[in-house]
């Protein structure tokens, strides 16, 4: 039975706002509350609210019904903020238990090409969010825009997630189909889901300039080869309404789909049931692809010398605000994170809209001046400690969290080890935290060595030693905190 | 084609648009022939057209033997041509304040009596038209409009006038009546109006009165660099960053908001300068303004520049503006772009339109310029960015094509009588 896997993304940016130089050092509100507003409320209720509608009504009809979306944690604050009743309703569809919602990195930016560590502590960060607001954890996966490599796969796989949501792109699909199952080269256990261009983008791109009839679409699908089992369709919910007015009709497309694709016997997934299927095979991804444009890549954020530069600049400063704690400079953080902002600046002929600029110049000087002052004010917190010295500092910390979790999880295995031999000398040996502070001042400048060194070492030996050793660590945690409030 | 400036002698602009207009054609289009007629002619224009001057065609008789001629004219012309011009003279004219030649002399430029030159100049188009063979005229700027008119009354033959600018351009909207007479008799006249850009066409057609269908835009292009100005260094500032204006200090180029962006940028930044080079009316105001705002120290003004200056002040640039206020074409932002100096242009300039790697503002948003010089001065990306492509955009405007498309506007003159059918 060929089944359709319907996929809808919710973000929205926050607009930044018209941000001169010499605003540098003076202001430290970046964003355009009109034009949020506006916009958001606009979205809402010409395309959100429309469209949420009429999937509740097919859920409600048609009970084999599914549909994923996913939300950013940009878009969510914003309609949280603006337009809470988009959130009301997306909690109702999801009490019908037909959907399923996508984690994806909190800000809808390209932390998954800069940086390791804030790309996953922004899906963790996201994957709560949703937990808290739909009562279940995602299982599958999202990045922004679908971009997506052999390397961000391995990452996503370790974080626990079971699939990837990701582009159907020529480039490296080649011959074969995208309605199969794959999985991820790096880590097997990932399964890859393709979206299918050629039918979403019947919906997403063309329905206006070249309409057709839900019956016609799914007799498409209908007539793919014997074997071709999962028909990725992958989109913008603004495709309803913002992209496609709703008097295009495409709305009543949508809510034909089920009712047609039950006389033909097509049924409907979410991606979480897609990824128990058997895959076919390993997919490798070398270069970025993503769902935009025609290049399938990234070019349309970092394809020219001022993109990259901004996004170099962003990013240079990502350690130091995730170890800040700062909670606004967090949430500015996360507006300038947004990949949008990247994409006003691209040269790429044919992209129109720009938002409030009005030449990718002008949108890189704005984003610039504002990514001067955030990014004087991140190093303001460190009190101008020159780089080297941040970095380093760190690295330590980032070197000594690992060093900790990799002991606690070898003092766990021992002690269960332990316990099966000798239960009550455990308790005797415990108290034990005798190391001299002196000791941990080498070790930690040492710490950008091979970090895994000290436990490989110190498993084979007796746990007094490693005792030894984790109270010096645990000694060091306070450290952490010394070097930001300098 | 009728033209008051030809280089070498250089006066502004329209000498340089009159020599890419004549070389591109003739590069391009092996059969086209160009006479250009010239009030007053230094002997050194290049010979890749024929030139004639003025000042050396007779308009009252004179019985001179050949010799005598011969000893009087300019190598660039033979007696025979002074002959055949003697030939064709169509009225008494000898109350006119002619030489022993029979010629009327030209001060050359914009003297004084610049209307008298103008009269003058068609009166000797009369002469010209009547002697020449040709198919076509091409008169460029309102000062040969009269003379272009004065021809096609004479032969008949179609009249192309190219509108490098305009009185409104040039007086902010207070035009001098004269000159608006003079420019809208021409384009009455004229069967087909080339103006050097959307801009300017669109100022033809709604200050002229004149039929959208003949007037066309025909952007300007400009000659690759000589080697000896390639070969100019450019210039490292260090820490310092200049940004540099160049052009006539006057009104219609807007110096005056050039001087307020550089106060703002020179209030929150210290190594950023700034240069006034070029001279004109409102030269002691803006030396005046940048005292009055305490940025003299940062402000510099080397000048009116010439030939090769011009381009050692684009190399030595990190940034060129030009904030025109109204800018029929407005040759020098390609030109700093050939010397890998990004440029800020205001949206009121004509070459906006075929540029895209230039940073383009209103002329009065001086907070939207003042962000552009700084960001250009700080962000290596953009700089990197602007410079590179903007030197491959340029390299693409060259004035063969602008050439080509005169051409086509040429031949439907000629062959299909026009463009009001």
């Amino acid at each position: 039975m060929k089944k359709i896997c319907l996929y809808f993304e919710i973000h929205q940016i926050v607009h930044l706002k018209r941000y001169r130089f010499f605003d540098i050092g003076r202001d430290h509100y970046y964003y355009d509350d009109y034009e949020n507003e506006r916009s958001i409320n606009d979205i809402a209720e010409r395309s959100y609210v429309p469209a949420l509608q009429t999937l509740i009504q097919m859920c409600k009809d048609y009970p084999e019904f599914r549909v994923a979306f996913s939300l950013s944690g940009c878009g969510l604050e914003q309609l949280e903020f603006h337009a809470p009743q988009v959130v009301d309703l997306l909690q109702e569809i999801n009490s019908t238990g037909q959907v399923e919602f996508l984690c994806e990195p909190y800000s809808h930016g390209l932390a998954s090409l800069a940086n390791e560590e804030s790309f996953a502590a922004e899906v963790k960060r996201m994957s709560d969010r949703i937990k808290e607001l739909f009562g279940k954890r995602p299982k599958v996966f999202r990045n922004s825009s679908l971009i997506y490599n052999d390397e961000i796969g391995a990452q996503v796989a370790s974080m626990g997630f079971k699939g990837i949501l990701t582009e159907g792109a020529k480039q490296v699909l080649g011959w074969k189909s995208p309605h199969y199952i794959y999985h991820c080269a790096t880590d097997p256990r990932l399964k890859l889901l393709l979206r299918d261009i050629n039918l979403s983008e019947d919906i997403t791109e063309r329905f206006t300039s070249n309409p057709i009839m839900a019956d016609q679409w799914l007799d498409w699908i209908a007539s793919t080869p014997e074997g071709e089992n999962f028909i990725n369709i992958f989109g913008e919910l603004v495709t309803f309404g913002i992209f496609h007015p709703l008097q295009s009709g495409i709305l009543d497309f949508l809510k034909a789909i089920p009712a047609l694709a039950r006389d033909r016997g097509i049924g409907f997934a979410l991606p979480s049931d897609l990824c128990e299927e058997k895959s076919v095979g390993a997919i490798e991804v070398p270069y970025n692809i993503s769902w935009v444009d025609e290049e399938r890549d990234t070019s349309c954020w970092l394809g020219n010398v001022m993109q990259r530069e901004a996004f170099n600049k962003l990013y240079s400063v990502a350690d130091r605000v995730r170890v800040c704690g700062d909670r606004r400079i967090q949430m500015d953080w996360d507006s300038l994170q947004a990949s949008n902002n990247f994409r006003f600046m691209t040269t790429k002929p044919g992209y129109q809209y720009r938002g409030i600029y009005d030449s990718p110049y002008d949108a890189f000087t704005n984003y610039m001046n504002i990514l001067g002052d955030f990014i004087s004010r991140v190093n303001n917190l460190y009190g101008g400690a020159d780089n080297e010295e941040i970095d380093g500092l760190i690295t330590m910390i980032k070197n000594q969290g690992d060093e900790l979790a990799a002991k606690d999880k070898e003092i766990e295995r021992l002690r269960k080890k332990l316990e099966k031999y000798n239960p009550t000398e455990l308790e005797e040996k415990k108290p034990e935290p005798k190391a001299a502070p002196a000791k941990k001042a080498p070790a930690a400048k040492k710490a950008v060595a091979p970090k895994k060194e000290p436990v490989k070492k110190a498993a084979p030996k007796a746990k007094a030693v490693k005792k030894e050793e984790k109270a010096p660590a645990k000694a060091a945690a306070p450290k952490k905190a010394t070097p930001k409030k300098k | 084609m009728f033209g008051w400036e030809f280089p070498p002698k250089i006066y502004g602009g329209l000498a340089v648009a009159s020599y890419g207009i004549t070389k591109g054609m003739v590069e391009g289009q092996p059969d086209a022939q160009i006479t250009f007629c010239l009030p007053k002619p230094c002997g050194e224009e290049e010979k890749f057209l024929r030139i004639i001057g003025m000042n050396q065609v007779p308009i009252v008789y004179r019985g001179h033997d050949y010799n005598y001629v011969k000893s009087r004219i300019p190598d660039y012309m033979t007696p025979e041509e002074y002959y055949n011009f003697r030939d064709h003279i169509y009225a008494d004219f000898s109350y006119m304040n002619v030489n022993d030649m029979g010629c009327m002399e030209f001060a050359g430029g914009y003297p004084g009596n610049l209307h008298d030159e103008i009269n003058n100049f068609s009166i000797i188009a009369g002469v010209v038209a009547r002697s020449e063979q040709f198919d076509i005229i091409h008169a460029h700027d309102w000062l040969t409009y009269p003379a272009g008119v004065h021809a096609k009354m004479v032969s008949g033959k179609p009249l192309c006038i190219h509108v490098h600018a305009t009185d409104f351009d040039r007086s902010r909207g207070k035009v001098n009546p004269t000159v608006y007479s003079i420019e809208k008799n021409g384009m009455d006249h004229a069967d087909c109006i080339m103006c050097v850009s959307e801009l300017t066409r669109q100022t033809v057609i709604r200050e002229y009165h004149q039929d959208p269908r003949k007037c066309f835009a025909v952007h300007n292009a400009v000659y690759p660099l000589p080697q000896e100005y390639l070969d100019i260094p450019r210039v490292d500032n260090g820490k310092e960053k200049v940004v540099t204006f160049l052009g006539r200090i006057t009104m219609q180029k807007g110096p005056e908001y050039f001087m307020e962006a550089a106060d703002l940028v020179c209030k929150r930044s210290k190594n950023i300068r700034f240069c006034f080079a070029g001279s004109g009316d409102k030269y002691w105001e803006m030396v005046d303004l940048a005292a009055a705002k305490g940025i003299a120290d940062r402000v510099h003004f080397p000048g009116f520049q010439r030939g090769k200056q011009v381009y050692e002040c684009y190399k030595a640039s990190d940034v060129f503006v030009m904030p025109s206020v109204s800018e029929p074409f407005g040759i020098a932002p390609l030109e700093a772009m050939q010397c890998g100096t990004p440029s800020i242009i205001s949206k009121q300039s004509g070459c906006g339109e075929i540029l895209d790697k230039v940073i383009k503002v209103d002329y009065w948003d001086i907070n939207a310029m003042a962000d552009a010089i700084y960001s250009l001065c700080t962000n290596e990306g953009l700089h990197t960015y602007l410079r590179d492509e903007g030197l491959k955009e340029v390299a693409e405007i060259t004035w063969v094509k602008v050439g080509h498309r005169i051409r086509k506007l040429y031949d439907e003159c000629i062959y299909h009588g026009g463009f009001l059918h």
